[in-house]
């Protein structure tokens, strides 16, 4: 049975222009100690549909629907004073700006032993003693001394890493991880990179990894789910959706990638992404797709079997051309 | 964090070593020789002599500000030229008449201005919201003196619930003075709490959709802690530094609202020494209030230090 199970998730936002919809109907599964990719581009819908796990989004203007079971509990009708007791503990997040996510105003080592005295019901002397650890474990060196420190003494990657200690203080089930390693180094990329393997490798972790680097899927993640316009259009082992990429979209973003250049000039996908506000029953990448026919128009592909497990939303999928 | 205090206390001693050397100049560059003054129309030359003599008035300027400066470091301000007191008994007995008036002012500032800053902010618009920005406006409209004379009509004529003016001090009739002391206390907080509340509403606004907020909740932690301890901490910065700012309006404000109920205050005491030019009390009044100034700022940089670690920790050879 699978760890996370998200059935027909619908999201969208009351905006003064109407109702937005930034998730429109994805499914997805996660097990344990897999480490999932969503990938996609800026506004595609990948943190939305991982934020609505912990329901992190603002509820007065969120509008939800669907099913998201941890374990077999339904969490969407969980009242607010029961989601509190499973955030931080059983689903925890890293945020994507490291700069800014950390409270500047009291020290590393507090804003750890937070969540274990909020959760595990640590003193506050055992707190701190396990916030130490938990900084050796995500690889901060002198520990001892850097829990007593304020997040504007440490460097980006460094805080990182603390919103990672925090987030793993409690051993958690889930791990969301949005863009974790956006805003850092290369060099510092790989590093934290490692101590998302180390934790799934030693806790059982399992990880949904939200990222628009095609890199990082590859370096870390067991299975990918590509999105577009809020829907799922292709979804496969890293392997094989690298191997034999499907969807066009899958297609372009991989022909994107520096390393897929040609002429030392990217290949960029045309075209602009769909208006949220509205969506019609048609393939919503057809505007921006070579391999458009008129059948896209007519219906929006569902997400189809095209080999074992690998799914894909496109009437005209195939190989690399 | 201690040598951050003593700098600061440092930099605070020479402020004031400065307003003193302006205040004694500032006397001094006033028309009129006080030897005349003092030895009054018709005196003969010699008396006008002997007094200048007396007062040390013949000395040059650097050697009378030291006689000033040692007087005034060992409380001797002078006598009022109208009554003949020593200043420093007169100031004795009016300052903790405006400090107990001051520091009601600021409780009621601080509890009604920060904590409708923090519901305003928390219920945004929302009724709660509405209703706050709605009375901070009107409390920010209002004058003093309007307010004062409403309050006396409504609570002391209409009402009858307490007396519309007089002071009794608190050592002698503690409920007394506190009944006395509540609707003055009442009218100079209400402006300043306006302040405080608009203030406080668009700091905790901003702290609420920061990034370290959305982190406090993720970790599960309860609403009242996100906003009293995550977003509150970091507010204060804000409103300790409009505290500061607004201190200064609260001295100008406690001379009015003195003034409305017959209190015999510091404020009281400043409006009548300049109406009857009787300087030694003015420069005497001049230098405390620049002490208060000194003494707040003083008080909001460490303040500042102890919420803002970056203030804090900066200059103590780390980072």
């Amino acid at each position: 049975m699978s760890l996370l199970r998200i059935t027909d998730l619908t999201v969208g936002f009351d905006t003064d222009d109407g109702l937005v919809q930034a998730v429109k109907g994805i499914s997805l599964e996660l097990a344990e100690g897999e480490i999932l990719a969503l990938c996609g581009e800026s506004g595609c819908g990948k943190s939305v549909t991982a934020m609505s796990v912990p329901r992190l989004l603002p509820p007065e203007t969120t509008r939800l629907s669907g099913s998201i079971e941890l374990d077999g509990r339904e969490l969407t009708e969980l009242p607010e004073s029961q989601l509190r007791r499973i955030r931080g503990k059983d689903v925890s997040v890293v945020f994507q700006e490291p700069m800014t996510s950390l409270n500047p105003s009291f020290t590393v080592g507090y804003q750890i032993a937070e969540v274990l005295r909020r959760h595990e019901g640590l003193s506050r002397r055992a707190a701190r003693d396990r916030a130490v650890e938990l900084l050796e474990l995500v690889g901060i060196p002198l520990p001892a001394r850097r829990v007593k420190e304020y997040p504007h003494q440490l460097s980006g990657g460094m805080r990182q890493r603390v919103m990672i200690a925090i987030a793993v203080a409690c051993s958690p089930r889930v791990l969301i991880a949005d863009e974790p390693t956006t805003a850092l180094d290369v060099t510092i990329q790989a590093g934290v990179l490692d101590v998302f393997r180390d934790l799934r490798d030693r806790l059982g972790t399992a990880v949904i990894l939200i990222t628009h680097d095609l890199g990082v899927v590859a370096d870390i993640a067991d299975r990918a789910v590509v999105m577009y316009a809020g829907r799922a259009v292709e979804q496969a082992p890293v392997d094989e959706l690298f191997a034999r990429p499907r969807h066009p979209y899958t297609l372009g973003l991989m022909r994107a990638l520096p390393s897929a250049a040609v002429n030392g000039r990217l290949a960029e996908i045309p075209g602009l992404v769909p208006s949220p506000l509205s969506d019609p029953d048609e393939c919503a990448f057809h505007a921006r797709c070579p391999r458009a026919q008129a059948d896209c128009v007519l219906k929006r592909p569902e997400l189809v079997r095209q080999a074992d497990e690998h799914l894909a939303a496109c009437f005209h999928p195939g190989g690399p051309s | 964090m201690v040598w951050f205090i003593l700098r600061r206390a440092g930099s605070a001693v020479i402020v004031l070593f400065l307003a003193s050397v302006l205040i004694f100049l500032g006397i001094r560059a006033l028309p009129g020789d006080p030897a005349v003054v003092m030895a009054g129309e018709d005196a003969s030359p010699s008396l006008i002599e002997a007094i200048r003599r007396d007062y040390g008035l013949d000395k040059p300027l650097p050697a009378q500000y030291v006689d000033y400066l040692g007087q005034t470091l060992s409380g001797n301000l002078g006598r009022s030229t109208q009554d003949q007191l020593p200043v420093a008994g007169i100031l004795a007995e009016r300052l903790p008449v405006t400090l107990e008036l001051s520091a009601l002012a600021l409780l009621v500032a601080i509890v009604v201005g920060v904590g409708a800053g923090i519901v305003a902010a928390v219920r945004r618009d929302r009724l709660p919201d509405y209703v706050a920005t709605g009375f901070g406006l009107a409390g920010l409209s209002i004058p003093h003196f309007w307010l004062g004379l409403l309050g006396i009509l409504l609570f002391a004529v209409t009402l009858r619930w307490l007396p519309a003016s007089g002071y009794v001090p608190f050592t002698q009739d503690p409920g007394q003075n506190l009944q006395r002391m509540i609707l003055p206390a009442l009218v100079l907080g209400t402006g300043f709490a306006a302040i405080l509340m608009r203030q406080t509403r668009s700091a905790m606004l901003g702290a609420l959709s920061a990034d370290y907020v959305r982190t406090a909740r993720s970790k599960g932690l309860a609403e009242v802690k996100v906003v009293g301890a995550h977003a509150l901490r970091n507010s204060l910065t804000t409103v300790v530094t409009v505290l500061g700012l607004q201190l200064g309006a609260l001295i100008s404000g406690a001379v009015v609202t003195e003034q409305i109920f017959v209190i015999p205050g510091f404020g009281k005491l400043t409006v009548d020494a300049v109406l009857t030019r009787n300087y030694p009390v003015i420069q005497a009044v001049v230098l405390i209030t620049v002490i208060g100034y000194v003494l707040v700022n003083l008080l909001v940089d460490i303040a500042y230090a102890f919420l803002n670690p970056r203030i804090r920790l900066s200059g103590s050879g780390h980072d």
